[in-house]
């Protein structure tokens, strides 16, 4: 069963940068694009475990900090010669607050 | 056994060439002795105009710094006009009262602009486009903004308008002709020209006479013929030049024109010649510098005693150094009953093309819109080749006449040797071939050093690349045009140039206006453009720290495991024993894993969580500590050893000197890290010499090194010079600083940076040239009076909170799905 947190207001969240939701499964990385479209990732980078949620913020992707995989937003997809994809959580923007979908045991 | 002295009057781009020639052919022959009008060194003036467009700074134009006269035993006159020359008595003297013999004496006084003598003409504000003043002059008057008309619409004219534009002034070009350039360009080229200036804003009035030039004192308007009145702040007359014979004329010598030669430049007078715009060869002047240097190389053999053919006049092609426009013309253009002609257009592209035929040979080219295969047309025209064979496909260019295909090398690899690649320098294909294999050279920038082919105008480095391509097959790597990333095709030093001459101040106004390819950048743009911004616009720029580095952009180093490290200064590895006590107070408070000494002659916290930086941080600051940014693109350590205070061989004050320089430069962004040293004597216990810059305290002074580098690459320094003082080393320090922060590309430390340009032109601007120098350290100083602030107080005050923000905890809503 999967119900919708509120997390934050769309503000909350830099222009290109992000914010981090403690959940009971780990931490997502909540990012914000230059177009203003939301996205959620879990906050651990396939590769080594890199926090993407420190990493920079382009077009519909975030480049890794730690060694510099580039993942999709959208998809969680690792883009180029990497392989590997990060889990990603849906999410959505209600009269300028932040929603994300969360099962019950994961929201704990 | 004394020398012969051979004088030399003038120091533009032809005498130049003749001693480059007479150096290389016979360098010990003369004392030379060189006056010139011009307070400068030999530079090339046909760069002016992209300096004008801010695109080049003048110290990227010099040919010959002060360096290389001391180097070559050259005595140089600056700003001495030579007034009278005696034949008799051989003897030259100067304005300003010097008297120097000679035995051989050139005679290179260029030429003069024309100015139209309508009523008006002598009031402030009229300028003319010949030397670096009148540059300056222009600058200076579009720094008010205001109209400009240019009087005159042929190359000159139309560069100076472009970059009168680029610099923000409203534009009028007056051209009596009805169409541009008409001497290079025929109608249909002339009117796309026109149409392209137009649309970039350049007003044009073509058949326009100009009657008078209005104002009290300086320039208010221009009136033509015709009653139309123009306002007008500043006037410039490009209307021609006239060869500077006057100096000759009144010495006795034979003129016309020009000062008349022989094909061996010599002029009435056997121990006399003349090379360049002055002169005047089988009734013809020149105005190009092409034929220029081909005199220059005769003469220059003559002088060594070497065999020498003669000059012969050749036809010169033409461009238009106007960034985004190109067009190309060689030869006669005009039509005629024995001649033919082949015309390609399409108007979509823009693109008009057009041969000149007479008996089966290329007689004339014009080419607008698509210039590649010019020299390939040139050079048919030149050698007077038969084309009948290929006349069906000719205007289609090289690629298909040698059946090539599309493929881009067939074109270069079609061309004769004797193929003529860079007109400026006169380098043909099989010279730079030769280059390329004999000495191993691999990049653009080798070739321009080793050749000169393209170290010019430049616009034959594509043909140039296509050599090296050719030449190297798969092992040529064009990274010297690499593009900054995949966002764009542009290198990082034409990204670099656009942003200071277009004046772009933020990263989306350099996506706009350089047509990025992404909306937003990516992870390797974005930081290399946010640094050129900070670097271009120190006092404007605001920092992006969504374009930064995590390192940067929370002033900490990310560590494996997403917790950071915090290493704050210690001025040149000294402490206290308050500052220690304060560390260790941290490192208690904030469960730090591990105290680390780093190689830096620091200390390093280790292990520090997130959402304790600023919590770090501000305990660091109460106890008087400030970032190290040991994260950071930009001055990390200055790393010194006890010295005078107390080493029993030391030379210097050390430790003094490492600090200081640390208090001066830190904060300092640069386009990668940047580590001094500074050792008390050559026994170097700080290792100065693996630095990007560093100080050897010697009896003497100080000798300072640059370019060094320990990690994946070892590169020991190479010496920039030796000074005496501590005021001198800091000049020279943050000069080269500056300069570095100014061309490098991002990520290229100080090595990488000066095995591109070279390490001698580093010094010759850095250590030869003391104006440069000044200029170079104030900007660094100004630079830095913005960059001073601890960003570790300013966070804990609360810059960027959002950077820090606590982590988020979801709160369910009555919705269920
Ligand atoms: C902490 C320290 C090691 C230590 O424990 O001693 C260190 C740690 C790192 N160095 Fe270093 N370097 C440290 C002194 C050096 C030195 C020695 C020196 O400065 O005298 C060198 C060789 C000298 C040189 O730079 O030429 C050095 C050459 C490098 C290089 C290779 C640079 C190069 O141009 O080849 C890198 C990689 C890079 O920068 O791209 C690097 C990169 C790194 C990074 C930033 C790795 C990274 O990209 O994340 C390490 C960060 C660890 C951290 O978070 O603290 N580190 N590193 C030293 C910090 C000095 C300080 O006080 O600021
Ligand atoms: C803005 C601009 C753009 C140009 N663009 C191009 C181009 O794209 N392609 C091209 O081929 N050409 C171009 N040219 C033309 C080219 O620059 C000239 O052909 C070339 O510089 C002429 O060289 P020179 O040595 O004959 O004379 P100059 O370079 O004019 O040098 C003459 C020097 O002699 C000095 N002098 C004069 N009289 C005396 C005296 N009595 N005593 C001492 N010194 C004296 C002067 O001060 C001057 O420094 C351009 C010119 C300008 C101004
Ligand atoms: S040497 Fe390598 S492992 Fe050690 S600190 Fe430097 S970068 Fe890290
Ligand atoms: S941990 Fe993300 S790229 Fe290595």
């Amino acid at each position: 069963m999967a119900d919708w947190y509120e997390v934050c207001g769309l503000e909350d969240v830099p222009l290109r940068g992000s914010r981090i939701v403690k959940t009971g499964e780990g931490c997502i990385a909540l990012f914000r694009t230059a177009d203003n479209d939301v996205f959620a990732l879990d906050d651990k980078c396939p590769h080594k475990q890199g926090p993407l949620s420190q990493g920079i913020v382009h077009d519909r992707s975030v480049t890794c900090p730690l060694h510099g995989w580039v993942f999709s937003l959208e998809t969680g997809q690792a883009q180029g010669a990497d392989i590997g994809q990060v889990k990603t959580t849906p999410v959505r923007v209600i009269d300028g607050v932040v929603q994300i979908q969360l099962t019950e045991n994961t929201a704990a | 056994m004394t020398k012969e002295k051979l004088v030399v009057i003038g120091n533009g781009m032809a005498p130049g060439k003749v001693l480059e020639t007479l150096l290389e052919e016979a360098p010990d022959r003369y004392d030379i002795i060189i006056f010139n009008a011009e307070t400068r060194v030999n530079y090339n003036r046909i760069m002016l105009s992209p300096v004008l467009t801010g695109e080049s700074e003048f110290e990227e134009i010099v040919i010959h710094g002060d360096g290389w006269y001391i180097e070559n035993n050259i005595t140089l006159y600056k700003g001495h006009k030579i007034v009278e020359i005696d034949k008799t008595a051989k003897t030259v003297t100067s304005e300003h009262g010097v008297v120097q013999a000679y035995d051989k004496l050139v005679i290179a006084t260029g030429s003069y602009p024309f100015i139209i003598p309508v009523p008006g003409h002598k009031l402030a504000g009229v300028l003319t486009f010949r030397d670096l003043d009148d540059v300056h002059a222009m600058m200076l008057a579009a720094r008010r903004g205001g109209k400009a008309v240019v009087i005159g619409g042929g190359l000159l004219g139309l560069e100076a308008a472009a970059g009168l534009q680029i610099q923000g002034m409203d534009v009028t070009v007056l051209h009596l002709m009805p169409t541009l350039m008409e001497r290079q360009l025929d109608e249909s080229a002339g009117y796309l020209l026109e149409k392209e200036l137009q649309s970039r804003g350049i007003n044009i009035i073509t058949k326009a006479n100009t009657k008078e030039i209005l104002g009290e004192t300086k320039v208010e308007g221009v009136l033509l013929d015709d009653g139309t009145v123009l306002d007008a702040t500043i006037v410039i007359m490009a209307v021609g030049i006239r060869p500077n014979l006057h100096l000759a004329k009144d010495s006795g010598f034979a003129t016309e024109r020009g000062i008349l030669v022989d094909e061996t430049m010599q002029t009435s007078d056997p121990d006399v010649f003349s090379v360049g715009e002055c002169i005047q060869f089988d009734n013809r002047t020149y105005g190009l510098v092409a034929p220029l240097y081909d005199q220059a190389k005769v003469l220059g053999k003559k002088l060594a005693g070497k065999p020498t053919d003669p000059f012969v006049h050749s036809e010169s092609a033409t461009k238009l150094k106007v960034t985004g426009v190109n067009l190309f013309s060689a030869g006669d253009f005009a039509s005629g009953d024995d001649r033919q002609e082949i015309v390609l257009r399409d108007a979509a592209k823009g693109v008009y093309k057009r041969l000149i035929l007479q008996d089966d040979k290329i007689i004339g080219v014009v080419l607008y819109g698509e210039t590649a295969d010019g020299p390939w047309f040139y050079q048919m025209l030149k050698e007077g080749e038969d084309i009948s064979e290929m006349r069906d496909s000719l205007i289609f260019g090289a690629a298909y006449a040698g059946g090539g295909g599309s493929d881009p090398l067939a074109l270069v690899a079609g061309m004769s040797d004797g193929a003529e690649i860079c007109g400026c320098n006169g380098v043909d294909k099989g010279t730079i071939v030769n280059a390329i294999t004999k000495d191993g050279l691999c990049t653009l920038e080798e070739v321009r050093a080793c050749t000169k082919a393209s170290a010019s105008c430049g616009s034959c480095s594509g043909l140039v690349e296509q050599l090296l391509a050719l030449t190297l097959g798969d092992s040529f790597d064009a990274s010297a045009v690499k593009p900054i990333c995949g966002c764009s095709d542009l290198g990082h030093q034409d990204v670099r140039r656009m942003i200071l001459s277009q004046e772009l101040k933020s990263i989306p106004a350099i996506m706009q206006a350089l047509e990025w390819k992404t909306s937003c950048g990516c992870a390797k743009c974005r930081p290399a453009l946010n640094y050129y911004l900070v670097c271009a616009w120190p006092d404007e720029y605001v920092d992006d720290g969504f374009s930064r580095f995590i390192n940067e952009r929370v002033h900490a180093n990310i560590q494996k495991d997403g917790t950071y490290s915090v290493i704050p200064r210690m001025w040149g590895g000294v402490t206290t024993p308050s500052e220690l006590r304060a560390i260790a107070d941290v490192a208690d408070k904030f469960e730090i894993s591990i105290v680390k000494v780093t190689g830096g002659q620091r200390i390093d916290l280790l292990g520090v969580k997130k959402e304790d930086l600023t919590a770090v941080w501000a305990d660091l600051n109460d106890a008087g500590m400030v970032s190290g940014h040991a994260y950071a693109k930009g001055l990390r350590t200055v790393k010194t050893c006890v010295g005078t205070d107390w080493c029993r061989v030391a030379t210097q004050d050390s430790t003094g000197l490492g600090i200081q320089l640390e208090k001066a430069m830190w904060g300092a962004w640069a386009p990668h890290k940047l580590k001094l040293a500074v050792s008390g004597c050559p026994r170097n216990c700080s290792e100065s010499t693996c630095k990007d810059i560093g100080v050897i305290c010697i009896d003497s002074g100080y000798e300072l090194h640059f370019g060094g580098a320990a990690g994946m690459h070892i590169q020991g320094t190479q010496v920039l010079c030796t000074v005496g003082t501590e005021a001198e080393v800091k000049e020279h320090i943050f000069a080269l600083t500056q300069m570095y922060r100014e061309q490098a590309d991002y990520l290229d430390r100080i090595y990488k940076w000066a095995d591109k340009v070279g390490y001698d032109y580093i010094r010759s601007v850095i250590v030869e040239d003391a104006g440069a120098r000044k200029a170079y350290s104030d900007k660094f100083l100004f630079s830095q009076t913005f960059m001073q602030d601890d960003p570790w107080k300013e966070r804990v005050d609360g810059k960027e909170a959002h950077h820090f923000g606590a982590p988020l905890i979801p709160k369910k809503i009555a919705e269920t799905v």
